[in-house]
């Protein structure tokens, strides 16, 4: 047996609580003065955290735990040229486990060995200075990334002929587009050259066929003989790019077996947790004033059924409950619906679709049904955006939650010839007529 | 290559090896912060030498025409700019090391690559500009000089390099422990211009360490390691001042002393330090 390119051992990571949010002695003081005087002072500093992992030690710190476990005794091994997904919730625990894999921060229990050159890859451009040219930065990036100078000066004409920004390679990068600057940083990161490249969603960037040649990109890496260790919450690219993948939930490793059936496993259990929702307590993925926030979000069939699965070209009922910390009448709704590429298939407001807004009474629970009679959507994995927008004034978001609910589209013959409909996101109903005449 | 990524590793092992290898980073940062500042101003570099000279105009004024602080006979242009030009040197790299983590913290997040590079480009980087200034500190040393200023330049100039040299590590050490502390305070980093600017004043920068005699004043103003390199650089030059070597050898010891513990203490706390910025 071969050595493995990545042995993780009982690997944890343990957040002590009440370490965040108090980042000057002015705060630390505060913190003492709401304890002395018996108040809970966990409520003074309640903000949602930045990322993922930070809501969740919120979380457990308002639940009154004194430590959080990020990652708990998770082990496996990465044979050299395996291609290996992460998948999981936000805030499971996979972002933790690439930044102990990545040596950003040290773990508090357990070991991991690594055989081999590794590059990581949590984000694309970093330390990208604006005032250096694309020249410089590209020198720049790829030290930080690891790179040798050399090795740099060896790969340049082809990082700069991957980014297709041949022109601009002495402008300052602060002249560039969010488009050039993605292409030139991830033109850097793709010509790293590492026996293991460890990666981070950082394909969710650029437009769609710069995103499909990084795609492309990552496949011809694991083609090579690499060892990727790839986390990601795009299904399709952990399908088609990984053998195998990990799931990881609440810090453990949940599931370890080949891509497509952890995908199969995680897509039905995001889906039966997804299709009705309280989303009372919810910190994650959410912003907002709070002045009326959404309480629970439900998907049901045209008539009000819960469903397992829409079928192309059926209808969606969206069932929103929304309380008011006041009285109300300029409160618009909006849903969005994207896809698992993130791209924003549709969106619609309620004071724009139907020229009203929601009228609230302080504290009252009220229910509100967004009907969408037919939905074109291809067969796939969607998820929902809801918000609350007050009209009057400065468009003030009061609450807004992403990922709010997830369902799945399966296939069904809408054009009665036993052929699907192709395309990334929509179909619509169309006819043919050859010299005046109907065809079908 | 084989790494291990463990918990709670031993707190004195810093590993020198893998900053050797990180040495191309260490000198593309240095070429990056000498080459961006610049980037959009019409004086460019010239801004480290304007900046001296201005603060050493502004003391000779103060210090030297209104207050009349002696000088120990040195022409008060001399005296202050060359306790401007090594403070100065001294200042960037404290505030360099100062900053390097919670100031480069969105890159920190992102990337490993041994930390210890940041302050450590940051000696070089004002090395740099330190060099510039020198140029223009000799430029007046001579000035001055053929105008019938009667300097006495001793074997204590060859001593230069090592005293230029010791205040690049007091920096470092100063700025590792303040960049260590930071990133529980924050606070810290309001209060540093402040720090800095009272600590120039317990330098001889704007008065000659003879000037001070009460035992223990002495014994406080000798223990700020700046002192010695201060005093003892000016004796190299002119021959005037108080080259006291028993305060030169405390100078060395509180530099190392506070440069090896910045070194563990920053060592310690940049392992897990994102965990909590």
């Amino acid at each position: 047996m071969t050595t493995p390119a990545i042995s993780v051992r009982n690997l944890s990571k343990c957040y002590k609580l009440g370490t965040i949010g108090r980042h000057t002695l002015v705060d630390e003081c505060q913190y003492l003065w709401h304890k002395l005087r018996g108040k809970d002072p966990r409520a003074h500093f309640s903000k949602i955290g930045h990322t993922a992992t930070e809501a969740r030690r919120v979380e457990a710190e308002q639940e009154g735990n004194q430590k959080f476990w990020a990652l708990r005794d998770v082990s496996f091994d990465v044979q050299p040229g395996e291609v290996v997904g992460i998948i999981g919730r936000n805030g499971a625990g996979k972002s933790t486990l690439l930044k102990l894999l990545t040596r950003i921060t040290e773990p508090t229990s357990g070991e991991v060995v690594i055989n081999g050159r590794v590059a990581s890859l949590l984000e694309v451009g970093t330390g990208f200075h604006p005032e250096l040219t694309g020249r410089e930065n590209v020198y720049m990036n790829g030290a930080i990334l690891g790179m040798k100078k050399k090795e740099i000066q060896a790969q340049f004409d082809r990082i700069v002929a991957f980014s297709e920004i041949e022109k601009f390679m002495d402008t300052p990068v602060k002249r560039y587009s969010s488009g050039m600057y993605v292409r030139l940083a991830f033109a850097v990161a793709a010509h790293l050259d590492p026996e293991i490249l460890l990666v981070d969603e950082v394909l969710a960037v650029g437009d769609a066929s710069f995103q499909k040649k990084c795609l492309g990109k990552m496949g011809d890496v694991a083609k090579t003989g690499r060892t990727v260790f790839f986390v990601s919450h795009n299904m399709m690219a952990i399908n088609h790019l990984c053998q195998r993948s990990l799931l990881i939930d609440h810090g453990t490793l949940a599931l370890d077996d080949e891509a497509s059936s952890v995908v199969k496993v995680y897509m039905k259990s995001s889906a039966s947790r997804t299709m009705n929702r309280d989303l009372t307590g919810l910190t994650l993925d959410r912003t907002g004033s709070g002045f009326a926030r959404l309480e629970s979000a439900a998907l049901l069939t045209l008539s009000g059924e819960p469903f397992s699965a829409l079928q192309m070209g059926d209808g969606l009922r969206i069932r929103v409950g929304i309380r008011a910390k006041g009285n109300a009448s300029d409160i618009s709704i909006g849903i969005s619906i994207y896809n698992l590429h993130g791209f924003r298939i549709c969106g619609f407001q309620s004071a724009t679709t139907s020229g009203k807004t929601l009228v609230l009474e302080e504290g009252q629970l009220t229910s509100v049904d967004c009907i969408i009679p037919e939905m074109n959507l291809i067969s796939g994995s969607y998820t929902v955006n809801i918000n609350l927008i007050r009209m009057a004034g400065t468009r003030e978001m009061t609450d807004m939650v992403r990922h709010a609910l997830a369902f799945e589209v399966i296939p069904r013959d809408v054009y009665g010839t036993g052929q699907l409909p192709t395309g990334d996101a929509v179909y619509f109903p169309v006819l043919w007529e050859q010299e005046g005449n109907r065809l079908l | 290559m084989r790494t291990v990524i463990k918990a709670n590793q031993p707190w004195w092992r810093i590993n020198w090896r893998e900053i050797w290898e990180y040495r191309d980073l260490l000198f593309l940062l240095v070429k990056r912060d000498l080459t961006a500042i610049y980037k959009q101003t019409i004086l460019g570099p010239l801004w480290f030498v304007i900046q001296p000279l201005l603060t050493t105009i502004v003391f000779t004024i103060i210090f030297g025409n209104v207050a009349q602080i002696p000088t120990d006979g040195i022409p008060h242009f001399v005296f202050y700019l060359s306790g401007t030009v090594l403070w100065n040197y001294f200042q960037g790299v404290l505030n360099h090391g100062a900053g390097s983590l919670v100031a480069n913290s969105n890159v920190l997040n992102k990337v490993y690559f041994p930390r210890l590079i940041i302050p450590l480009s940051g000696v070089i980087v004002n090395f740099a500009h330190l060099a510039l200034n020198f140029i223009l500190f000799l430029g007046f040393y001579f000035w001055f000089f053929f105008r019938g200023s009667a300097f006495e330049p001793n074997l204590w100039i060859l001593a230069l390099p090592v005293l230029v040299f010791q205040c690049g590590l007091m920096g470092l050490g100063y700025g590792l422990w303040i960049s260590a502390l930071t990133i529980k305070y924050r606070d810290l980093g309001f209060a540093l211009p402040f720090i800095t600017q009272l600590w120039m004043y317990a330098t001889p920068i704007v008065y000659p360490a003879s000037l001070v005699v009460r035992p223990l004043m002495k014994l406080l103003l000798w223990l700020n390691p700046m002192t010695a390199v201060v005093e003892f650089s000016r004796y190299g030059f002119t021959g005037q001042g108080t080259p006291n070597l028993m305060g030169y050898a405390l100078s060395w010891g509180v530099t190392l002393v506070v440069l090896v513990s910045g070194l563990l203490i920053f060592n310690k706390l940049q392992r897990t330090f994102v965990d909590t910025i």
